[in-house]
């Protein structure tokens, strides 16, 4: 294809997407419109499948049936939704395995979020309430992005998040209204949970790479730090409500902005956990090969048995 | 109070209870994402069906215990599941392995539980029976797959079999609360499964091409609260919050 050719397929593309047109898998895409969607609906997808540990890792000693029937059928949704993400990236033309060796090389990034460890009870109710929250928060304009397979998974992927948050919120509420104890538990989960939560939106607006021709391509449709405002102003009430106080000395409702000024975000501590140094990277990671390895034996059986199978179909 | 239903119902419910609870424990760390959703799909089952049982044991106990307490603050002595639904995770082949063997015996059990002159218990067998349908499909096809997959995949699929074969006798003994049951026409004759049962498993274990395992030595005492050395360290985690924080609701 002659350079004229593809500037004149750049410009139909561009305008396609401005007017809000689906781009489907065998459309014509830039390269860098194919690239960035993979890096960013795969680390999505793997965000999807690293977050089930740290709650999986309170399915065994959920308080009572019924959390752990809703915690059970919350990280089943979780596992759902990785797989019908990676499924959507597969369009791009990019297979699961190599997605899944991304990941475990550490070429792939995944939600920093869930390098942090679950210590209590609470910290389940503090995932939904304000991982899912912010999660919701960064995911929603995506039920709207120009890449067709990415916008009707996210669509089913938002439905269920808001479940999952609103279950989240109401563990919360139940401890806050409950024992001394309790209440110290879910404040504790909020201390510690509050912060890397706002980290979740992304470095701010001057520090982020992608914003800008994400923009253009409707991968985003606000920036970071408007985003980050709208998950406190959101949040800020919600802990007031069940008397839960925000671990921050700085929060303020600014009656001018219409919107909580906040404290100063530490973010050493954000690129220390991105770079693959905080509390629970190596330990997630590990999780995750060591799954992937020790299942090989089976992953080889059924792809045996599968052949065999066919073969005996054949020979009939 | 009814107790010989009400320890009925703890026969039949502690077994969907500890093997959920081992089933949960595999939560993303699957050998595939499939996978994984499948056994956490099978668990979710056998809590919801934990919860219908539970929740009539509570009834029938009427006074003020709840689901949870049953499920969470009993001691290691008074569970009463079949020592099978215990056995550990040790590797994907033994998952299969119990489920398959579990499986069978459990969709047998409740064909005829559905015939309970307790409307209850019958109404609850009729839900669990689709659900089990679907997990009798899911194990029975993996035990082929490794059976018949690879020559290592074969292997550990048989030394599962063998190691856990020594566990599927106990399914057919009746309890005294069993006994009751039954001439009431309340529970299920089990022993008039066993047939059956083994008919269905050599079947599926001859496709799948390995040995049906020919050891007459049996393990039980699961249904006395006898149990294994595992299921101490399954109740340590299942009963930690009610233990630490007791009398609070969540």
């Amino acid at each position: 294809m002659s350079e004229e050719q593809i500037m004149s397929l750049e410009k139909y593309f561009e305008e396609r997407i401005a007017r809000d047109e689906k781009i489907e898998p065998k459309d014509w895409m830039p390269e860098k419109y194919r690239q960035t969607h993979i890096r960013q609906m795969s680390q999505h997808a793997h965000s999807e499948v690293v977050g089930m540990l740290p709650e999986g890792n309170w399915i065994t000693r959920a308080p009572s049936l019924r959390r752990k029937v809703a915690l059970l059928a919350k990280v089943q949704d979780e596992a759902g939704h990785g797989l019908y993400l990676y499924s959507a990236t597969e369009t791009l033309g990019v297979s699961r395995e190599e997605l899944y060796e991304q990941l475990h090389t550490g070429k792939a990034k995944y939600s920093s979020i869930f390098n942090y460890p679950t210590l209590t009870w609470a910290d389940i109710g503090a995932i939904g309430w304000l991982v899912d929250g912010a999660a919701i928060i960064n995911q929603v304009p995506l039920c709207n992005t120009s890449y067709g397979p990415y916008a009707r998974a996210m669509i089913r992927v938002c439905k269920e998040e808001s479940f999952h948050q609103r279950q989240g919120y109401e563990i919360m509420i139940k401890l806050a209204n409950g024992t001394p104890e309790q209440k110290e538990m879910a404040q504790d989960a909020l201390n510690r949970w509050w912060w890397p939560s706002l980290m979740m939106l992304g470095p701010t607006d001057d520090k982020s790479v992608h914003t800008e021709q994400s923009m253009k391509w409707k991968l985003k449709r606000k920036t970071n730090d408007e985003l980050r405002q709208q998950f406190i102003d959101q949040t800020v009430p919600q802990a007031d409500l069940i008397g839960l106080k925000i671990p921050d000395p700085d929060l303020k409702w600014n009656e001018e902005r219409g919107s909580y000024d906040f404290g100063g975000i530490d973010w050493d501590e954000f690129w220390q956990v991105v770079k693959g140094h905080g509390p629970m990277n190596k330990e997630r990671m590990k999780a995750r090969v060591g799954a992937w390895e020790r299942g090989a034996w089976v992953r080889d059986a059924a792809m045996a048995y599968a052949e065999k199978k066919e073969k005996r179909k054949q020979a009939v | 109070m009814k107790e010989h239903l009400y320890n009925y119902i703890l026969g039949i419910a502690d077994n969907s209870l500890i093997l959920g609870q081992r089933m949960g424990e595999l939560c993303g760390h699957g050998p595939s994402l499939e996978t994984d959703i499948a056994c956490t799909n099978i668990s979710l089952d056998l809590f919801g069906q934990v919860r219908s049982y539970f929740q009539y044991a509570a009834k029938l106990a009427g006074d003020g215990r709840t689901e949870d307490d049953i499920a969470m603050l009993r001691k290691e002595r008074e569970y009463v599941n079949v020592l099978l639904a215990e056995q550990p995770n040790t590797n994907f082949a033994y998952t299969i392995g119990r489920q398959f063997l579990f499986d069978i015996y459990h969709l047998l059990y409740l064909t005829e539980l559905q015939k309970s002159k307790d409307l209850t218990l019958s109404a609850i067998a009729k839900k669990c029976i689709k659900e089990v349908s679907y997990h009798v499909r899911f194990s029975s096809d993996w035990v082929k797959r490794l059976g018949d997959g690879t020559e290592e995949s074969k292997q550990k699929m048989q030394e599962a079999v063998d190691d856990l074969w020594v566990y599927t006798d106990e399914l057919f003994h009746q309890t005294e609360a069993d006994k009751v049951m039954i001439t009431e026409e309340v529970g299920v004759d089990v022993t008039k499964l066993k047939e059956e049962y083994y008919t269905r498993v050599s079947e599926i274990l001859e496709e799948a091409g390995l040995n049906i395992p020919e050891s007459k030595w049996f393990q039980k005492g699961g249904k006395q609260g006898i149990h294994t050395e595992h299921l101490g360290y399954l109740l340590a985690d299942l009963q930690y919050m009610q233990r630490t924080y007791p009398n609070m609701e969540w």
